[in-house]
């Protein structure tokens, strides 16, 4: 009877949809790499570094929640939820931790869950090089075929990174939709429950992330100064459903590791988990949507027109994390000045190499913005200092260089 | 609130951190309208300083000063005592003690006398060879004691301490009701080698002065070559030797680099026969010690300031580099890796890692300019306002504890 109430209220518009993307990456973290190894070996990436936080993530996130998932999945027909893996997240998986890999395959296998479309590298490639993109996005479907046997539609953007001219991109590689951060300096008066689409891509449509109830999840649920705290399945089942009559979908987007790692499973977040979608569902008028299902039923109310560059990242939701200081400029610029010689070079390991160096953790390592203050960014930084986390990288770009000269003088000799 | 302060003369008159020290602490509370009545051992041997600031510590408000001649010098050694007992004027042996320790207990002598006849809640003595005019003044009047510890005899001389300094620091210790140590670092020597309980040691940082930036003409050497300073004294603690021998690997890899090493000290013989015996005789410069404007202009010179000490409870000057918007290497054993974040760090002895982070700053024009730029913003925020009241708030909990 829940179910024909809900056919009802779709039809007068009066139903609000949830929609769950998580986020799943981890990028090759270099070892402190010398100058005085310049040159001399190219052993740049530090495996027992990777193993270890892959191991640490994959058992305390990926496996336990994927679980939850699949037992959710279980539990309720109409539950749906959307991944997006980076490529190096995957590769890592294969090495480190194969039974994840085996968990997510099993979440395809529902045809509930939709893996979505990203740059394989986690890059920044769609402001640095539109071919390299290309390239990387078209790599990275190929994988989720592979893997999870599914042709992905919809394209999230590496930290969400969005404007205009992406969207046209995206629009004409095929997409039906894209994600992006409901930023309320480009919404202004509107809210971000609804379907949107960019001035430059009229056939793609944008789901924007609702930052409020999002972070709700991924920042503030442990949070115990948070006027909220503690937050439970139906005070947020509450909140959502607030938004019926007043909205079509509500796009809960977050890193997968909200789930054990940066909310520990102590605090209670796998119960959250676990009780959220029937808290949801006790309100006649909410369903759940993957980011397809949500493109294909609503249609856009209004379009958006948008020239900055805007993302997910920190109170400013622009760039600044990853392009805010001279070094990490320096850095990418030195990056992909290097790509034509790179990709002519036709070696395999080099260009690899070059690649993984373009994930966008290299860059996020460098930030000083809120350095002095002892935030966020240093509880993810692998290195002692952005000044040593710059040094490192630079250390690798120079070797780099010299391997593509040597190959160079092959040549000619 | 009224404080007897055994302290120093403030810069240019002391040289190194204890000077700069003193004088930012006493700043510090005279502006939150602390009584001070500073008491400070005078010695007109050194003065004829020209081209400097002198800043008159009894023109400041709520400062008395009392100067009681004396040879006495910040981070003494019993050597450099001797030496400058031995070049005095002949009068000066009648009256000066015959060695360092004979000079600590005159000065404390001294010390008493003033201590009987004022009036004031709480005694504070800056580094050992005020410790014991401090306890001369708590027994006359068994007001509480402060020692505040700039520096241990393990810093100054690694891991052969003087018995004799040692035995003087650790019964200032024990006499104190309460001490500061500058930094984590030091906290942590006080109780691994003098054997006092953590709960009575209070850390309360240095800091820096804001003043007006002033910018020099850049330096001609800077047309032809990059720049690397050392600007400390010339002794073991301060690593000089450390500095050379990573210069060593920094100039066979790039070739236009000197390496100036501001200061004096009884280790400059030993680093210019190396310099010599490296084949860095052109590489390797020494300006002697400077004062006043000398001191930002080798700052503002320099494309990176190295602090390599082997051992440095605080390091003002990794404050005064960064505040002058050089980019700044310092050693993780220093008080102040506690309190920076936007510098380079190594370990004294990774002469390899030095040199390698020597490199990156020359060889990277965006990795000197960030480290500039989010250096001396970074060194923006510190106050020796915040140091004083800390200072204020252990006066203040001593009285409550004796009321």
């Amino acid at each position: 009877m829940r179910g024909d109430l809900r056919e009802a209220a779709r039809g007068k518009g009066i139903m609000v949809s949830i929609c769950f993307y998580f986020q799943v990456h981890q990028p090759f973290r270099l070892r402190k790499y010398s100058v005085f190894d310049v040159g001399h070996n190219h052993h740049y990436f530090d495996e027992q570094r990777n193993e270890k936080e892959m191991r640490k993530i994959a058992n305390k996130c990926y496996v336990p929640a994927n679980a939850i998932i699949l037992d959710l999945l279980k539990k309720h027909p109409e539950f749906r939820a959307a991944y997006s893996i980076s490529g190096t997240a995957i590769e890592q998986m294969r090495l480190y931790a194969p039974e994840a890999l085996e968990s997510f395959r099993k979440l395809a296998l529902t045809g509930k869950v939709e893996f979505l479309n990203e740059t394989y590298y986690h890059s920044l490639s769609s402001i640095y090089s539109k071919t390299e993109f290309k390239t990387q996005v078209e790599k990275h479907r190929q994988m989720i075929e592979d893997e999870f046997g599914q042709t992905p539609k919809v394209f999230r953007n590496t930290e969400l990174i969005f404007n205009n001219e992406i969207a046209n991109t995206v629009m004409n590689m095929g997409h039906t939709a894209i994600l992006a951060e409901g930023v309320d300096r480009i919404l202004q008066w509107r809210s971000p429950n609804f379907i949107y689409t960019a001035a430059t891509a009229p056939k793609l449509k944008l789901l924007l992330k609702n930052y409020r109830l999002s972070d709700d999840i991924a920042f503030r649920f442990s949070e115990r100064s948070w006027a909220d705290w503690p937050m439970t399945a139906p005070k947020f089942a509450d909140w959502v459903s607030a938004a019926n009559g007043n909205g079509h979908v509500i796009n809960l987007f977050m890193d997968y590791e909200t789930f054990g790692e940066h909310q520990w499973e102590s605090t209670g977040i796998f119960d959250f988990l676990r009780a959220l979608p029937a808290e949801l569902l006790k309100h006649p008028h909410n369903d759940f949507v993957t980011p397809s299902e949500a493109a294909l039923r609503f249609p856009p109310a209004g379009e958006l027109d948008i020239h900055q560059l805007i993302s997910w990242a920190d109170v400013e939701r622009d760039l600044s994390a990853w392009l805010g200081n001279k070094m990490q400029k320096s850095a990418i610029e030195q990056l992909y000045a290097l790509e034509k010689q790179v990709l002519e070079s036709e070696d395999e390991r080099i260009i690899d190499d070059w690649r993984k160096l373009q994930t966008s953790d290299h860059f996020y390592y460098m930030c000083t913005k809120w350095f002095a203050d002892g935030d966020v960014h240093k509880y993810f930084n692998p290195y002692e200092s952005p000044y040593e986390g710059f040094i490192w990288y630079m250390n690798v770009i120079n070797d780099i260089k010299i391997r593509l000269n040597e190959l160079k003088i092959k040549v000619i000799a | 609130m009224k404080v007897l302060m055994f302290g120093w003369e403030f810069p240019p008159f002391s040289k190194g951190g204890l000077g700069t020290a003193c004088h930012g602490l006493v700043k510090g509370l005279s502006g939150k309208g602390v009584n001070i009545l500073l008491v400070l051992p005078s010695y007109d041997g050194d003065s004829q300083l020209s081209n400097v600031n002198i800043i008159a510590a009894d023109k400041l408000k709520n400062i008395e000063v009392r100067k009681v001649k004396s040879l006495l010098a910040p981070y003494m050694t019993p050597g450099e005592y001797l030496t400058r007992y031995q070049t005095g004027d002949s009068k000066s042996k009648g009256i000066y003690g015959r060695n360092l320790f004979e000079e600590v207990d005159r000065f404390a002598a001294a010390a008493e006398e003033i201590a009987k006849s004022e009036q004031y809640d709480v005694i504070h003595a800056h580094d050992w060879l005020t410790y014991e005019a401090g306890i001369a003044a708590k027994k006359v009047s068994h007001k509480p004691l402060i020692v505040h510890v700039h520096a241990t005899e393990f810093d100054r001389s690694g891991d052969n301490p003087n018995p004799h300094v040692y035995a003087v620091e650790k019964r200032g210790m024990e006499e104190a009701d309460a001490i500061i140590a500058v930094s984590e670092y030091t906290k942590g020597k006080i109780v691994k080698n003098y054997g006092i309980p953590a709960e009575k040691i209070t850390v309360v940082h240095n800091a820096i002065d804001q003043r007006p930036n002033v910018s020099y003409a850049p330096s001609k050497l800077r047309e032809t070559d990059k720049i690397v300073l050392f600007l400390g004294r010339i002794t073991l603690q301060k690593g000089p030797d450390y500095f050379l021998y990573a210069a060593n690997i920094v100039s066979k890899r790039i070739p236009n680099v000197k390496f100036i090493l501001a200061g004096t000290g009884d280790m400059e013989p030993f680093i210019i026969e190396k310099a010599v015996e490296l084949g860095l005789a052109d590489k390797v410069l020494f300006t002697g010690f400077l004062t006043g404007p000398d001191i930002d202009k080798a700052y503002q010179m320099a494309d990176l300031y190295v602090m390599p000490s082997v051992s440095e409870p605080f390091g003002i000057v990794a404050l005064e580099a960064m505040a002058n918007g050089t980019p700044t290497l310092i050693c993780k054993q220093s008080g102040v890796s506690e309190v920076i974040r936007n510098c380079l760090k190594a370990d004294f002895w990774d002469v390899h890692d030095i040199a390698a982070k020597m490199i990156s700053v020359l060889e990277h024009p965006a990795l000197k300019e960030t480290m500039q730029e989010e250096g001396s913003r970074e060194v923006s925020k510190f106050s020796w306002n915040e140091s004083s009241r800390k200072c204020e708030e252990i006066y203040a909990r001593l009285l409550a504890a004796r009321a």
